[in-house]
């Protein structure tokens, strides 16, 4: 992937709202280059969603997340990709991660309650033959997200006019 | 015995030269914006960014393990082995023995002129340019002469030897230029040290601004041929590493120099504060990365926001630094009134160029060190205001 690419992608994981106009004059690029590469990219899978990072505790908004640490079994039918697969599929899961250390996948599940993430792992992941155990962890507070800070301690101290 | 009531005071109580010394060109407009905060500031010569946590965290370790003390007149060896090393991508050879950590590079300018210039000795310094030269050189005893750059802003052997008669000491140089942004590649600096040599000059190089350098790679005119012993280099951490109020800096200079800038900072100075210089070599250590995300979003900036100037006045592309010049002559109005009325008009503070010598009259500075949200908003407002006109 060239430079090209790699500096419109940049821009465009930062905000996602910045227009072809914006980000030709950003870099210098021709707006009908920024534009082609976009569509191309979006149609590479490499641009998945545009999407809004959003503070949900800030708005109100009463949801319950989970991280769950899962232990599997696997065997000469089923591997990593194929347990994943099944368990990502479900639309409570938020994200799934193969990850290294005392268990193998790392999944997010998301509710309305605490209630309903509890029973949809034990309904749903638990019962899944190759999961071996899992530990549940709710999530009480986001500090960061998507490296973006959820809370803020500093102000801009900087005189107006400076030589 | 302190005499009051009606007392004509003498001006002579204060010293002559502070007495020649005009006051800077921006502090009516200090008066103007003081308490509002409703401005939007393009006035700031300091980076958004705060200072990169990692170094704060290495001081506020510092802090907590009680390392307070004074370190030596040279400051710490670990710093200066860090500088030395570091300077070397900029072409420089040069080792710890050559460094001397200053407060910043207004201390480390203050302490080079004062260690080079004789009373009446003739320094050169461009016009524009930023506002503490002229008053150092002037303190130090030095006649400060102005070599005028604009249009372009630029420095080059002719310009540099028309003031041959004048049997100049010292150039001052720096790049990437505050106010203009103008930097120098090596076969421009070439040019300006055959100048140099041939006027058995020295150099006092200012390159805070090295790390925001975009066309070329900063090359140090201290690294040519012939110019190693003629060079003291200025530069500190406050725009490269965001740390402005921590006030630290380094000169790197030829042992005599050094030595002689060490006996004044040693007494005036004694050493730079020792929480910054922890910091400092936190931030050689291990922010190379931060420091190149900064680059390109400075560079993003530069070009968003010299692309929409362009629209409406007339701006060069500045090779560095954070800073657009743009001309507002074909508003006819002079840069204070421009300045003045763009902040009571749209709230929009910028820096007149003639704060910066008198050749910076007919040019705005304005610092894209503000977010891209910001320099939008500014880059609206500012065009609204000229459309106006």
């Amino acid at each position: 992937m060239n430079d090209k690419v790699f500096e419109v992608l940049k821009i465009l994981s930062e905000n996602s709202k910045v227009t072809p106009q914006e980000i030709s004059q950003m870099t210098g690029f021709p707006e009908e280059e920024v534009e082609e590469i976009i569509r191309k990219e979006e149609e590479n899978g490499v641009i998945l969603k545009y999407k809004t990072l959003i503070n949900w505790e800030k708005a109100g908004e009463e949801l319950v997340f989970a991280v769950i640490d899962v232990n599997v079994t696997l065997s000469r039918e089923k591997g990593y990709d194929d347990i994943a697969k099944r368990i990502a599929k479900f639309p409570e899961v938020h994200a799934i991660r193969l990850v290294s250390g005392e268990y193998d996948f790392q999944v997010v599940v998301k509710g309305k309650n605490l209630k309903e993430v509890a029973f949809f792992v034990a309904e749903k992941i638990s019962t899944i033959p190759e999961v071996r155990d899992t530990v549940t962890h709710f999530i009480l507070r986001t500090y960061k997200e998507e490296g973006v800070l959820l809370f803020s301690d500093e102000e801009d101290r900087r005189l107006a006019i400076v030589p | 015995m302190r005499r009051t009531g009606g007392l004509q005071l003498s001006p002579d109580r204060i010293n002559k030269k502070v007495q020649e010394i005009k006051p800077s060109g921006i502090r009516r407009f200090f008066d103007l914006i003081i308490g509002r905060k409703d401005i939007l500031s393009l006035g700031v010569g300091e980076p958004d960014f705060p200072v990169p946590w990692k170094v704060r965290e290495e001081i506020i370790y510092s802090l907590e393990k009680g390392v307070t003390s004074y370190t030596s007149n040279h400051g710490l060896e670990e710093l200066r082995q860090a500088i030395s090393e570091y300077y070397r991508k900029f072409g420089v050879e040069c080792f710890q023995k050559d460094v001397l950590i200053t407060t910043g590079v207004s201390e480390g300018f203050d302490i080079a002129v004062r260690a080079i210039i004789n009373p009446g000795d003739a320094v050169l310094v461009p016009d524009p340019s930023y506002v503490m030269y002229k008053p150092l050189v002037t303190l130090a005893g030095g006649e400060a002469i102005s070599i005028p750059t604009n249009p372009d802003f630029r420095l080059n052997y002719e310009r540099i030897s028309e003031y041959r008669d004048l049997r100049p000491k010292v150039l001052i140089l720096n790049y990437p230029a505050n106010p203009t942004g103008v930097s120098y590649a090596r076969r421009e600096l070439e040019e300006i040290a055959d100048a140099v040599i041939e006027n058995d000059m020295l150099v006092v190089s200012d390159e805070i601004y090295c790390e925001l350098s975009y066309n070329n790679k900063h090359v140090s005119i201290a690294s040519l041929n012939g110019l190693g012993d003629r060079t003291i280099i200025l530069n500190g951490f406050s725009k490269a590493f965001a740390m402005t109020g921590l006030r630290v800096g380094y000169n790197i200079a030829p042992p005599d120099l050094l030595d002689a800038m060490l006996k004044i900072h040693q007494y005036c100075m004694l050493c730079a504060p020792i929480s910054a210089q922890i910091g400092a070599i936190e931030a050689l250590k291990n922010e190379e990365d931060e420091l190149e995300d900064m680059r390109a979003e400075y560079l993003r900036r530069r070009n968003y926001f010299t692309k929409r100037l362009n629209e409406i006045l007339e701006v060069n592309i500045p090779d560095g630094a954070f800073y657009a010049f743009p001309s507002i002559q074909s508003t006819g109005l002079s840069s204070e009134e421009f300045t003045e009325r763009l902040l009571l008009e749209k709230n929009v503070a910028v820096v007149p160029g003639n704060a910066f010598g008198e050749c910076g009259e007919g040019y705005i500075r304005c610092a894209y060190a503000v977010s891209m949200e910001k320099l939008k908003e500014a880059a609206d407002k500012i065009e609204d205001f000229v459309r106006s006109l």
